[in-house]
C-alpha cells in the first residue's frame, strides 16, 4: 500500500480513466505537442519568422511543400513577406497559449477567491457579489473585451508592448471570473454546512484559515474543469480580437493576427497563409476542450 | 459541589422570515422557529447527561448552543463558574479548549483532503499545545491509540476507514487538547449496531479513565439508556422532563415519555400489546398554544391548552406537566 | 403469529449469487443465498451495512443497478423463474405480484404528480378496473393506511404531507395492485421514534389482512422483533442464520448473531460493558476463506478457516457455523 502522493496517483481511479481513454490520451499528446513546439519555438522553428533580417522576400507567397511551386525548404508555404508559415505558427501558438494561460490564472484567482469570500460569509457580500456576477454575465464577454482593449488603448496610445499584452489578458480575465465565483461559492456553501467545518469552529480556527485550508482544497474539483475549457475560450477570445484587430501588437502576431493577415489573400489563392494557423489555433482548442470534458466525466463520482 | 455545566432559560430563535423585498410585496409576515425555548439544566462533573427527543425538539441546537457554534437568543451557559459566551470571544481559547465536540455524520466530520494525522494534530496546533513536528507525532499516535487505532494510521485518508473507526478518528481530535466536557451529538446513530457497541464502549472507558463530563444527544433511548446518568426528555424546544436514568426508565411521569418509552421496538418485548401514539410532531413554525404536547396528550385539560407548564421538581424528578402537577397522574 | 404453514412457497431464492464486475476484479456481493417465503408469511432480512441485505431485495424486484448482475442460481416466484425475465414482463411483475417499499419516502413519490394520480395509476396498469373504481379502491387504501380525510387529501401533492404520513402513502401505493409479496427496505429508518412504531403496526396489520407475504429488509433488530415471523441474518454477502423469531433473538446459534444481539443495548437490563465484536465486516474486495466470520469469532477452528459452511440444521433454526456440524448445540451467550 503505497503512501507517496505519486503511488497513490497511480493507484487511483483518475489515472486509469485517463489510461483507458483514448480520446484523453489523443488529446494530451496534441495538446502537449502544441505546447512543446510553442514554449521551444526558439529551437523547434526552422526560421524565426520576425528576424527581418532572414527573411526573402523572394521567397514570399511560396505554397506548401506538397503542392507544385512549393519545396521543402518552406514545409507549410511563405506568407506574404517571405515569412515561413510553419515558423510563424509555432511563435504564434505561444502567443496564443501565453494570452490564454495568463487570462485564465487571473480569472481562478479573482472568481475562486470572491466565490469563497460569497459562500463562506453569505448574508450583504454574498448578495452584493452575485449582483455583480449577474451584470457582468449581462453582457457579452466579446464587448467587454472590446471595451477593456479600447479604454487601454486610448489611456496608453503609445502603449509598450508588454502594457497591451496586459490589457488583453485584463480583457479576457474580467469576463471570465464570473464562473469560477459562482461556482466556488455553491460548492462553499455546501461545505460550510458540513460537519469537518463545524468542527474546525468549535476548536477555534479561524474563518480566514478554515476558508483557505478547509474549504478550499475541497471545492477546487470543479475549478480545475472550467479552467481547462476555458484555457480552449481563452485563445479564441484573444484569436477573434487580435483578427478584429485590437489584440497583440501586430509585431508580435499571435495565431489570430495571422489568420487576420492571411485572410486578405484567401482569395487571390494563397490559401495556405490563412487556413494552417486556424487549423493550429482549432487543434489546441480542440485537445484543450476535449481534456476538460474527460476531467469532467473523470472527476465526477457519480459516473465511476 | 457545584455543577461543571449550568443551563439557566437557554434559548435559540431563528429567523426564517422569507426575504425583505417577499415580505413587502406579498405582505409575509416575519416567521420564527424556536428551535430552542428556555430549557435549563446542570450537569455534575464526570457524569452524563443524554437530551431525547424526537426531530425538532431542539437537542442538537442546544448541543451547538453549549459549545458556541450559535449565541443565544437568551439565557446563561456557565461553564465552571464562568459565562460560557466568553468562548465565542477571540480570548475565549483557554475555555474552548476545555470543551469540544463529536459529531453525528462520521463522513462528513473529517476532511476528505486531509491526512488523519492533520485532522487530529489541528487542535494541538491550534491551541500550541505541543512543541515540534516530533513530539506532535507522537501525541497523535497516542491520542490514536488510546481510541483503538493503530499509530500508522495516522498517515492515512478518512476514506480507507470505516465509520466506526471514523467516529474513533473524531473522538481522537477531540480529546486532543484534554478538554472536560464533551458534547456528543448522537455520535452512534450513523453506525451500524455492532461498530455501535465499539464506540459506545470505548467511550464509557475514556470517561472512567479521563474523568470526562459528557451531554450525550440521541434519539435512540437504549443507548441513553446505557451511556447516561441523567437523561432529559426534550420537546419542541423545551424540556418536559429531567431525572435520574433509573427513575425515568422505571417511572416515566411525563406522557410524552411514557409514549416515548412504550413506542420503542425492542427485542426483549416482541409481541406485547401498547398503545398506540397518536398524531405527529407539529410544524414547530406553528406551535401549538400552552402545553405543546397537548394535542396528542390522553390527559390535556382546558389548562394544557392555554398555560405553558413550567419546569418543576415534583418527587425527586423534574417535570413540565400540569396534570402531574395536579396529581391526576 | 404466524399463519398456518402451506406447502408451496411463494418466493424461493436459491444459490443466488450477484457480482459486480469492475476493474480491480469481480466483486461477489451476494454469494449462495437461498431462503424462501411463505405465502402471507413476514420474512426479516437483517444485518449490518455491506452485509447485502438490500441487494437481495434488489436482486428480487429485478433492480439492480448495472454493473451488478445475476451471476448464478435463481429466483422463483409462484414457481416461475424471475431472475431472467425481459425488462417488460419484469415491469409487469412489479406492482402486480411485487410491491415495494423504499426507505426515503421523499424519494419514492414522484413530486409532480398528486398522490391520487399515482395510485390510480398503478392499480389501473395493473388491474382492468375503471378509472372512477380505481379512484375509489385509492381512497379506501389511504383510508385504511390512516391517512384523515382521504377524500380530500387525495388529490394533494406529496410535499403536502409529513414523513410519516408520505410513508403510509408508500404502503398504499405498495398495496394498490394487490400484490402477494412485498419487498420493504429499510421502511422505517428516516422516521421518527413514534411514527416508526405506528409505521410498523400499519404494515403489519394490513398485510395480514390483504394477505401479502413481506420481506423486510433492515438493520433495526428491535423492529424484527416486533413484525417479523422469520428472520434471516446476513453477514457479508451469506446468510449466517435463518429460523424463527423469538428463537433467533433470544438463542442464537451462530457465534455472528450472539455478537450482534450481546452489542445492542436492550431496554431490559443494564449492563456495564456491551459485548463486542472486535474488528469489522469485511469488504466485499478482502472476504476470508472458509467461514467469512471466522478472523472475529471467538469459536473459530480449524476447519472455520478452510471451508465455508452451508445453513446447517441447528434445532430450531439454520445456522452457517461449523460448531452443529455433528449435533445441534446451545451457543451460551
Amino acid at each position: 500500500m503505497t503512501t507517496t502522493a505519486l503511488g497513490r496517483f497511480l493507484d487511483g481511479d483518475l489515472w486509469y480513466s485517463f489510461r483507458t481513454s483514448p480520446v484523453a490520451i489523443g488529446a494530451a499528446l496534441v495538446a502537449f505537442a502544441c505546447v512543446f513546439v510553442a514554449a521551444f519555438a526558439d529551437f523547434v522553428a526552422p526560421y524565426n519568422p520576425f528576424d527581418l533580417a532572414t527573411l526573402e522576400l523572394a521567397d514570399s507567397r511560396l505554397p506548401p511543400a506538397w503542392i507544385e511551386g512549393g519545396g521543402p525548404k518552406y514545409l507549410l508555404g511563405t506568407d506574404d513577406q517571405g515569412r515561413d508559415i510553419l515558423s510563424a505558427l509555432m511563435y504564434g501558438a505561444r502567443i496564443s497559449l501565453l494570452v490564454g494561460a495568463a487570462s485564465v490564472l487571473l480569472s481562478v484567482l479573482v472568481g475562486v477567491s470572491l466565490g469563497l469570500l460569497a459562500g463562506f460569509v453569505g448574508g450583504n457580500t454574498d448578495a452584493f457579489i452575485m449582483r455583480i456576477c449577474d451584470v457582468m454575465l449581462s453582457f457579452p464577454p466579446i464587448l467587454i473585451a472590446l471595451l477593456v482593449s479600447g479604454v487601454g488603448r486610448a489611456m496608453f496610445p503609445s502603449a509598450h508592448e508588454t502594457l497591451a499584452f496586459a490589457v488583453l489578458v485584463l480583457a479576457i480575465a474580467i469576463p471570465g471570473w464570473v464562473q469560477y465565483a459562482r461556482t466556488v461559492r455553491g460548492s462553499t456553501m455546501v461545505e460550510r454546512g458540513k460537519e469537518y467545518v463545524q468542527a474546525a469552529r468549535v476548536i477555534g480556527v479561524s474563518r480566514l484559515r478554515i476558508m483557505r485550508k478547509h474549504v478550499l482544497p475541497n471545492v477546487l474539483g470543479p475549478v480545475l474543469v472550467l479552467a481547462t475549457i476555458h484555457v480552449a475560450v481563452a485563445i479564441i477570445t484573444e484569436a477573434t480580437l487580435s483578427f478584429l484587430g485590437v489584440g497583440v501588437p501586430p509585431t508580435e502576431p499571435s495565431l489570430g493576427t495571422l489568420i487576420r493577415v492571411g485572410n486578405d489573400f484567401l482569395f487571390s489563392g494563397e490559401w495556405w497563409i490563412t487556413i494552417f494557423p486556424g487549423v493550429m489555433l482549432v487543434l489546441i482548442a480542440l485537445s484543450v476542450n476535449l481534456l476538460g470534458d474527460w476531467l469532467r466525466d473523470a472527476l465526477n463520482p457519480r459516473l465511476r | 459541589m457545584t455543577a461543571l455545566v449550568e443551563v439557566r432559560d437557554l434559548a435559540k430563535v431563528f429567523d426564517v422570515s422569507p426575504p425583505w423585498l417577499n415580505r413587502v410585496v406579498e405582505r409575509k409576515p416575519r416567521l420564527f422557529v424556536y428551535a430552542v425555548d428556555g430549557v435549563s439544566f446542570s450537569i455534575e462533573r464526570g457524569k452524563t447527561l443524554a437530551l431525547v427527543g424526537e426531530s425538532g425538539c431542539g437537542k442538537s441546537t442546544v448541543a451547538r448552543l453549549l459549545v458556541g457554534l450559535y449565541a443565544p437568543t437568551r439565557g446563561s451557559v456557565r461553564y465552571d463558574g464562568l459565562d460560557a459566551s466568553a468562548a465565542r470571544a477571540s480570548d475565549g481559547r483557554g475555555l474552548r479548549r476545555r470543551m469540544q465536540m463529536i459529531f453525528q455524520d462520521p463522513y462528513a466530520s473529517l476532511n476528505p483532503r486531509w491526512k488523519v494525522a492533520d485532522i487530529v494534530a489541528e487542535p494541538l496546533r491550534e491551541h500550541a499545545l505541543v512543541a515540534g513536528e516530533q513530539q506532535l507525532t507522537e501525541r497523535v499516535g497516542q491520542l490514536l491509540s488510546s481510541v483503538g487505532l493503530a499509530a500508522q494510521d495516522m498517515e492515512k485518508f478518512p476514506h480507507q476507514f470505516s465509520g466506526g473507526q471514523r467516529q474513533r478518528i473524531s473522538i481522537a481530535r477531540a480529546l486532543a487538547t484534554e478538554p472536560e466536557f464533551l458534547v456528543c451529538d448522537e455520535p452512534t446513530s450513523a453506525l451500524d449496531v455492532s461498530v455501535q457497541a465499539q464506540v459506545l464502549n470505548i467511550m464509557k472507558e475514556l470517561q472512567r479513565a479521563q474523568g470526562l463530563t459528557y451531554l450525550f444527544i440521541s434519539h435512540n433511548l437504549a443507548v441513553v439508556r446505557h451511556v447516561s446518568d441523567q437523561v432529559g426528555v426534550m420537546y419542541l424546544g423545551r424540556l418536559v422532563e429531567l431525572a435520574d436514568k433509573a427513575r425515568l426508565f422505571n417511572q416515566p411521569r411525563h406522557p410524552y415519555t411514557r409514549m416515548l418509552l412504550d413506542a420503542i421496538p425492542d427485542i426483549g418485548m416482541s409481541g406485547r400489546s401498547r398503545i398506540p401514539v397518536q398524531g405527529e410532531v407539529p410544524n414547530p413554525l406553528a406551535p401549538p398554544s400552552g402545553c405543546s404536547f397537548h394535542p396528542r396528550c390522553p390527559h390535556a385539560n382546558q389548562r394544557c391548552k392555554s398555560e405553558r407548564p413550567p419546569l418543576q421538581t415534583i418527587g425527586g424528578v423534574s417535570i413540565a406537566c400540569h396534570a402531574v402537577e395536579e396529581g391526576r397522574i | 403469529m404466524a399463519p398456518p404453514a402451506v406447502s408451496a412457497p411463494l418466493l424461493e431464492v436459491r444459490h443466488l449469487r450477484v457480482e459486480f464486475p469492475t476493474r480491480r476484479g469481480t466483486l461477489v456481493a451476494l454469494d449462495d443465498i437461498s431462503f424462501s417465503i411463505a405465502p402471507g408469511e413476514i420474512l426479516g432480512v437483517v444485518g449490518e451495512s455491506g452485509a447485502g441485505k438490500s441487494l437481495t431485495g434488489a436482486a428480487i424486484i429485478g433492480l439492480l443497478d448495472p454493473p451488478g448482475r445475476v451471476a448464478a442460481g435463481e429466483i422463483r416466484f409462484q414457481g416461475r423463474r424471475i431472475d431472467n425475465l425481459s425488462y417488460e414482463e419484469m415491469r409487469k411483475m412489479r406492482g402486480r405480484s411485487i410491491g415495494a417499499i423504499f426507505q426515503d419516502p421523499l424519494t419514492s413519490l414522484n413530486p409532480l404528480y398528486t398522490i391520487g394520480r399515482q395510485i390510480t395509476e398503478t392499480i389501473q396498469t395493473h388491474l382492468q378496473v375503471s378509472a372512477l373504481e380505481a379512484r375509489s379502491r385509492a381512497i379506501r387504501l389511504l383510508q385504511e393506511t390512516g391517512i384523515p380525510a382521504a377524500e380530500a387529501r387525495i388529490d394533494q401533492y406529496p410535499h403536502q404531507f409529513s414523513g410519516g404520513m408520505r410513508q403510509r402513502v408508500v404502503i398504499a401505493l405498495a398495496l394498490a395492485a394487490e400484490p402477494k409479496l412485498i419487498v420493504a427496505d429499510e421502511p422505517t429508518t428516516a422516521l421518527d421514534v413514534s411514527i416508526q412504531a405506528q409505521i410498523i403496526a400499519l404494515l403489519k396489520r394490513l398485510c395480514r389482512e390483504h394477505g401479502a407475504a413481506v420481506m423486510l429488509v433492515t438493520h433495526d433488530m428491535g423492529v424484527i422483533a416486533e413484525t417479523c415471523d422469520r428472520v434471516a441474518v446476513m453477514y457479508a454477502g451469506r446468510i449466517a442464520e435463518i429460523g424463527p423469531v423469538h428463537e433467533v433473538i433470544h438463542s442464537p446459534r451462530h457465534p455472528y448473531t450472539v455478537g450482534l444481539m450481546g452489542s445492542i443495548p436492550a431496554m431490559d437490563a443494564d449492563r456495564e460493558r456491551l459485548l463486542q465484536i472486535d474488528g469489522a465486516m469485511p469488504r466485499l474486495t478482502s472476504i476470508p476463506r472458509g467461514c467469512a466470520f471466522n478472523p472475529r469469532c471467538p469459536r473459530a477452528f480449524d476447519r472455520c478457516r478452510i471451508e465455508r459452511p452451508d445453513l446447517i440444521d441447528a434445532g430450531a433454526t439454520r445456522a452457517a457455523c461449523w460448531l452443529h456440524a455433528t449435533a445441534p448445540q446451545e451457543l451460551v451467550q
